[in-house]
């Protein structure tokens, strides 16, 4: 029972971090219908650029802001120079596109960083006793800050201005351009939030396991898992889904390896393709 | 005379020093290599109303469109106001006063009402964004006490207020109005009808496309008739009731 309550707080943990991944994710697919490969890469670049700026000022929490900045204004660059002129063409070639960019940036990562792990230090110290079980501080606070950054994404695009901008692009773009939105400024400043998401969650990370210029693809299979399983597009069907395939992992875990435990994920994604392939956590379509 | 006429009438007397809200000249568009509107000139003169009827496929859509800038005419020149906008982006023409309530009664479904007329009014500034709705409210009554529900589940009469409600917001000069009576019911025409009237009493001025002839002829100063992409023939409203011929020979009706 104990470990049963421990797993849950892990799983919890690790799904508000994954959903921060996703929620990015998502936001660009449901605008853009572009599956961005290299998303889980941002992630990765804005976890050395937090490493980096941590490195210089000993500021944890100025390497965050200073990590998701950086990635955004990465991510603008992007999609203004590379998938701004493949809207309307196949999804393949942005697929293609987005993969490529992956490369390119595990590459420079590499060059510019060198392939040994980075450490990023906990910026909160210390453990509580839970159940018998010595837990860090700093992985709940985790839980709380990402829990933090998705409500306030979700209030920005429930009441802001521009957050209406955006909704209203995802449901019909040529209608929000007839209402003179400006549809491009809406894709590109998208690509940037979500870019600043993945940033961020990557400085959260750190601390967990490390960086290195592998950890994005990991992050890009689990986003796109829970992405798909919470209803693509669908920002509160990706929150839920990253809690909840997170918290199968964790249960899994208590009588497999952690490693083996990923199989789960699949086994959840392979049955809501089969079964729902809108997604577990949207309505049902009438 | 008919509503739309005084528009027209005095807008002529006045001659060509006024210059007209809407121009379009000699333009072409195409999608792909399929031609939608070839050679295709007409006006719109302040606080007029000037209908485009034809058939389906006629290019009527596309004109609208054109104006408001989410097609790109491959030759000829728009003006609003005397100012070209032929390349101008969408959302900048919108911004300077054009209205567009597009087919099929396109309002956002999973915003509530409310939330549709914010992003009609999304240029105007907070200080002037009441005064706007409430506007909008006196227009349109029904929506005031719908304003928390989700659009998608308005009736269709409903929903058709809303699409214009929301195009009225940014206050615009010119409203293009596609097919606004197209699936409604009789008592929903007529409301329809009443409220393109009011626009019209405000001085707004309205560009429409819709099938329903008497409806056309009841509102429209001037009426263009399309087919295959092009202006086949031009009359005022007056002509052609007077003359029916011409909208048998075209139309079919």
């Amino acid at each position: 029972m104990d470990q049963i309550l421990v797993q849950t707080l892990h799983g919890v943990v690790n799904g508000m971090v994954l959903a921060m991944v996703a929620s990015g994710l998502t936001l660009i697919f449901g605008i853009m219908d572009i599956v961005n490969f290299a998303h889980g890469d941002l992630l990765m670049l804005g976890a050395f650029v937090g490493a980096s700026v941590l490195g210089v000022t000993g500021n944890y929490w100025l390497a965050l802001l200073a990590a998701a900045v950086a990635i955004a204004i990465l991510g603008a660059v992007l999609q203004v120079t590379t998938l701004r002129p493949l809207i309307g063409r196949d999804p393949l070639t942005t697929i293609l596109a987005t993969f490529g960019l992956s490369l390119v940036m595990q590459k420079y990562a590499l060059w510019q960083w060198g392939p040994s792990v980075r450490r990023i230090s906990e910026p909160v110290p210390g453990d509580f006793t839970l159940f018998h079980i010595q837990y860090p501080w700093y992985r709940v606070a985790t839980a709380v800050l990402a829990g933090l950054i998705l409500g306030g994404l979700w209030l920005f695009l429930k009441y802001g201005k521009y957050g209406i901008w955006i909704r209203a692009t995802t449901q019909d773009r040529v209608m929000a351009q007839a209402m003179g939105i400006p549809v491009p400024l809406v894709y590109t400043a998208v690509f940037a939030i979500g870019s600043a998401m993945a940033a961020a969650s990557g400085v959260l990370f750190g601390p967990f396991a490390g960086v290195t210029q592998t950890m994005g693809f990991d992050f890009t299979l689990r986003a796109f898992i829970v992405v798909v399983v919470g209803g693509m597009g669908n920002l509160g069907g990706s929150i839920l889904a990253s809690i909840f395939v997170s918290l199968l992992e964790a249960y899994a875990a208590i009588v497999v390896s952690p490693a083996q435990a990923v199989i789960v994920s699949f086994i959840v994604l392979v049955l809501t393709m089969l079964f729902r392939p809108t997604g577990l956590f949207v309505p049902t379509p009438k | 005379m008919v509503n739309g006429e005084a528009g027209y009438n005095s807008w002529r007397q006045r001659g060509r020093r006024v210059t007209p809200v809407l121009e379009i000249d000699d333009v072409a568009v195409y999608y792909g290599k399929r031609r939608a509107l070839e050679a295709l000139t007409l006006t719109v003169g302040p606080g007029e109303i000037v209908t485009l009827l034809g058939a389906n496929g006629a290019g009527k859509s596309t004109t609208l469109r054109a104006v408001s800038g989410l097609v790109r005419p491959a030759r000829g020149r728009i003006r609003y106001e005397g100012r070209d906008i032929t390349q101008v982006p969408a959302d900048a023409i919108v911004a300077a006063g054009v209205g567009h309530v597009p087919e099929g009664r396109e309002i956002f479904p999973e915003f509530t009402v409310l939330e549709n007329l914010l992003v009609g009014g999304h240029t105007v500034g907070r200080s002037q964004l009441g005064e706007r709705l409430e506007a909008v409210f006196r227009l349109f009554p029904v929506l005031r006490d719908r304003r928390p529900q989700p659009a998608g589940t308005l009736s269709g009469g409903e929903q058709q207020m809303l699409a214009i409600a929301r195009a009225m917001m940014l206050e615009p000069k010119i409203i293009l109005l596609d097919e606004p009576t197209e699936g409604l019911m009789p008592r929903m025409v007529a409301q329809i009808q009443e409220i393109v009237h009011a626009l019209h009493r405000d001085g707004v001025a309205i560009l429409l496309v819709e099938q329903n002839v008497p409806l056309t002829l009841d509102a429209a100063g001037r009426v263009y008739i399309m087919e295959k992409g092009a202006v086949r023939h031009h009359a005022s409203s007056a002509e052609l009731r007077a003359d029916q011929r011409v909208i048998h020979e075209y139309l079919g009706v």
